[in-house]
């Protein structure tokens, strides 16, 4: 089990920070993701594997400010 | 002869900086930035919604308006400092308005928190532009610690209450070397003129433009009220005398 978002998520092994992205849309322009806690660079969602227990944020810019 | 804002060495088009937030719906927002001839724009960063799609961003693309993304909503330094990443990493700007605020009610700046994130972010190369109190020190002190400019409130953020402490705007400005930008409190156009006449640089709102009944209208009377103070701060007005002094030749 993961978080994505505040959303509990059944995670299989081997699960990656792309999987994540993909499921969410497929236009991931402007999009940035935190791994507990920690910036992933969108070069790395592909290689990054997403641990069990961990806390995904996947953030985009809205109105604001 | 106008001289063109530059912060961090980017010249910046308009003196009147807009904020995306409060607009009723995209097409409201659309009019409003168009009006007010703004050329960058802030932005919030949250969760990815699925059902929101790109909204503003495509906006903002569409009109070729730049981006400044903020860290609204931020309480401490490290929110802050991962906001700001997080933006820098979906926008592909290392500009960020760095808001670290106290508490829901007033809005207020944390100078504490605020300094210890400007530092943090300047170390990660990031220009930092922060919205902070209208407190000449602190105004000072993040100049020292490298922020490229300076965002001291009038009114706390969406009041609407104008520039409620004059006197310390002019004082952030006679010692400021960079830019001072007054952001928040601006109510209606006088505010926005006042702020230039006190010899701000620019001028950053969104409540006041994006909750006007018509809020296309109210962002050109901000643009051209910005105009105007930055002419007459220029111009270099009249002493305020006691008494009268004539105008015509005497009989």
């Amino acid at each position: 089990m993961i978080t994505v978002n505040g959303e509990h998520w059944h995670a299989d092994p081997g699960l990656t920070v792309a999987d994540v992205v993909a499921r969410l849309t497929d236009e991931p322009r402007g999009i940035a993701v935190a791994l507990d806690g920690a910036v992933v660079p969108r070069a790395k969602w592909a290689a990054t594997e997403i641990p069990d227990q961990a806390q995904v944020e996947v953030l985009t810019a809205v109105q604001g400010g | 002869m106008d001289d063109v804002l530059t912060i961090a060495g980017r010249k910046i088009g308009s003196r009147l900086i807009m904020g995306t937030g409060g607009a009723g719906n995209l097409t409201v927002l659309a009019d409003a930035l168009r009006a007010s001839g703004t050329t960058l724009t802030t932005v919030a960063m949250r969760r990815y919604d699925p059902a929101a799609g790109g909204g503003v961003l495509d906006l903002l693309r569409e009109l070729g308006i730049e981006l400044l993304p903020n860290t609204a909503g931020c309480r401490t330094a490290a929110e802050a400092v991962l906001t700001a990443q997080l933006a820098r990493e979906a926008l592909d700007t290392d500009w960020v308005k760095l808001e670290v605020v106290a508490d829901d009610h007033t809005l207020l700046p944390d100078p504490v928190e605020l300094l210890d994130a400007a530092e943090q972010l300047v170390d990660d190369g990031f220009t930092v532009l922060p919205y902070t109190n209208d407190d000449p020190i602190l105004a000072r002190r993040l100049e020292a610690l490298g922020c490229a400019a300076v965002m001291p409130l009038g009114a706390p953020i969406g009041s609407g209450l104008g520039i409620r402490n004059p006197h310390n705007i002019a004082l952030i400005v006679d010692r400021s070397n960079v830019p001072v930008i007054l952001d928040a409190g601006i109510g209606t156009a006088s505010d926005a003129a006042l702020a230039m006449e006190l010899g701000c640089d620019a001028v950053l709102l969104a409540t006041a433009v994006t909750r006007a009944d018509d809020p296309a209208r109210m962002a050109t009377a901000m643009r051209l009220a910005v105009d105007a103070g930055y002419h007459a701060r220029r111009a270099g007005r009249v002493p305020r005398r006691y008494h009268a002094q004539a105008s015509s030749p005497a009989l």
